[in-house]
């Protein structure tokens, strides 16, 4: 007798009892053809990669598929290290080596299309994969046409240096052409951005090289917030202490209310609504919002159209079903971090895993931050925090005393800094534990 | 081909409620202890200066991290994480750390 799967799965139930009626109906529902459920990820940064690797642990059957076009992972936490001249780029540039042993399809494409109807996503290279699951972890898009003067040529002399890569090269041989007594011009976006400790952070490395190499050279911090908006008393403390900062020698001068409007490459020069000011190498990272994957996908709902609204129990977007934002495109109350990334890849492979499996995901959950900045100087501080899943709030807040910064920076938080770099690298990537990293701290 | 899927299937099926009976793996614990990796490494095995989290004995585990939450034991990012489980979770999680060899 032929029987097809279906009644296959039906008789089972009759014969076997109970014991797993729920997970029955969840692999019928998720399950196309003989494999498990078709899970397409874009993506191979902190989030996507994170929970590829541990959703084809926690869901061996699973089909994943991602799509990352870059041919190796650089790391935009610890890439301030290269402006210092700390680390040079092949320090924090990784293999995909063993995340392609894990995936089932590694596919080194861009996504141009995704059929939220139809379930499927269609890459540059013409291929197009069916999912049941689309996880879009593509980090932030950036619009360049948000700063007047912005534009192809401009962007040939101005870095944002904000996605780690050849313009975080480009700005360090910047700022080691740079003349000793030059200005260093840089720009912090209007919050929510991602690594919100990250432009301060730029500041402390940046000066503790020309406080090293060109010792006559200032820092002019534009900043589209009304204030220091991350770790403020122990930046502040920061350059106070190796910078001279609040003296008239002052290295760092830090300008709030000065968003970037328009900027002029030939000149040199940034202007805001209050001020122009002139460098001899400018950095301005414009507005970001949800990366350009979330707009094909039509779930940039929130905060004006920009980022992606989703639950916090599954990353299921809020608008699309069976479409999941990880990292930086989501809006949450977490900080846009590699920390964050990493954990909410874990989160969602675990909310997948257990819906694949026929059980509720977990209905409330628990998910941490841990964030270190350097100054340069050979110590660190953190923020950290606990955010557990609040039903009457409907939200994820942490309990108390579960969220706060250092007392005060330390020669150890420097090398906890170096040793979490190492150990995210290799929980993201699956490096194993024997990697040569040649990371300096 | 058509019998060998039915097979398949059936003993994914039978692992499947032996695990749901047998309660075999703590998920969530699972995935707590997995919030500790970007620190500590994967499966809390560390590289660098923070330690290593694989093979600890439960019950030090556990009483580390009361210590961390009461400020017992003096900490950097630890006191604010532990502020943010149960004891319950200590537990859960000082059970899947020592289970990893």
């Amino acid at each position: 007798m032929a029987l097809n799967r279906r009644d296959f799965l039906k008789t089972s139930l009759g014969a076997a009892g109970l014991a797993a009626t729920a997970g029955l109906a969840g692999c019928a529902t998720a399950q196309t053809g003989s494999a498990g459920p078709k899970v397409v990820v874009v993506g191979a940064g902190f989030g996507g990669a994170t929970f590829s690797r541990y959703l084809k642990m926690w869901a061996p059957t699973a089909q994943v598929t991602l799509i990352e076009p870059n041919t190796n992972f650089t790391s935009c936490p610890y890439s301030n290290t290269v402006l210092a001249g700390i680390n040079k780029m092949e320090d924090i540039t990784l293999p995909y080596d063993n995340l392609k042993k894990v995936v089932d399809n590694f596919v080194p494409d861009t996504v141009t299309a995704i059929d939220t109807t139809k379930q499927t996503v269609t890459t540059a290279g013409g291929h197009t994969f069916a999912y049941d699951k689309l996880v879009l972890a593509g980090g932030i898009e950036l619009l360049f046409d948000k700063v007047q003067g912005y534009d192809a040529e401009a962007q040939k002399t101005v870095m944002h240096a904000w996605k780690a890569g050849p313009q975080t090269a480009t700005l360090r041989k910047q700022l080691e052409a740079m003349p000793d007594g030059g200005t260093f011009v840089m720009s912090v976006p209007m919050a929510p951005y991602r690594c919100p400790p990250g432009p301060y952070e730029r500041a402390c490395m940046v000066a503790s090289y020309f406080k090293q190499a060109k010792p006559k050279s200032k820092i002019i911090i534009l900043d589209g917030n009304p204030d220091i908006s991350s770790k403020k008393p122990l930046f502040v403390a920061a350059w106070t202490k190796h910078f001279g900062y609040g003296t008239d020698n002052s290295m760092i001068a830090f300008r709030a209310n000065n968003q970037p409007r328009a900027i002029d490459a030939r000149k040199m020069m940034v202007s805001t609504e209050f001020d122009d000011v002139k460098g001899d190498v400018i950095n301005v990272v414009p507005p970001m919002r949800a990366a350009s994957v979330c707009g094909l996908a039509g779930v940039r709902d929130g905060s004006n159209g920009n980022w992606c609204t989703i639950d916090y129990r599954t990353f299921e977007s809020k608008v699309v079903k069976n479409v999941h934002i990880l990292g930086d495109s989501a809006l949450t109350n977490f900080p846009k971090s590699g920390s964050v990334a990493n954990n909410t890849g874990k989160m969602c492979a675990y909310a997948l895993s257990e819906q694949f499996a026929g059980r509720q995901a977990d209905p409330s959950p628990v998910v941490t931050n841990t964030c270190y900045s350097g100054t340069g100087m050979g110590t660190a501080f953190h923020v950290a925090t606990v955010f557990r899943w609040d039903e009457a709030k409907q939200s994820m807040i942490p309990p108390k005393d579960a969220n706060g910064i250092s007392s005060a920076e330390s020669e150890m938080e420097w090398a906890y800094m170096e040793s979490w770099a190492k150990n995210v690298w290799a929980d993201t990537l699956g490096l194993p534990q024997s990697y040569n990293f040649t990371t300096k701290g | 081909m058509y019998k060998k899927k039915i097979t398949l299937a059936f003993v994914g099926f039978v692992g499947l409620a032996l695990s749901g009976i047998a309660g075999a793996v703590d998920t969530r614990a699972r995935f707590m202890a997995a919030n500790c990796s970007y620190c500590h490494g994967p499966d809390g095995k560390s590289h660098g200066a923070i330690p290593s989290l694989a093979g600890l004995e439960p019950g030090y585990f556990v009483e580390q991290m009361k210590a961390f939450r009461d400020g017992s034991r003096p900490a950097t990012v630890m006191k604010k994480h532990a502020s943010g489980y149960t004891d319950a979770e200590f537990e859960a999680m000082a059970k899947y750390f020592a289970s990893i060899k």
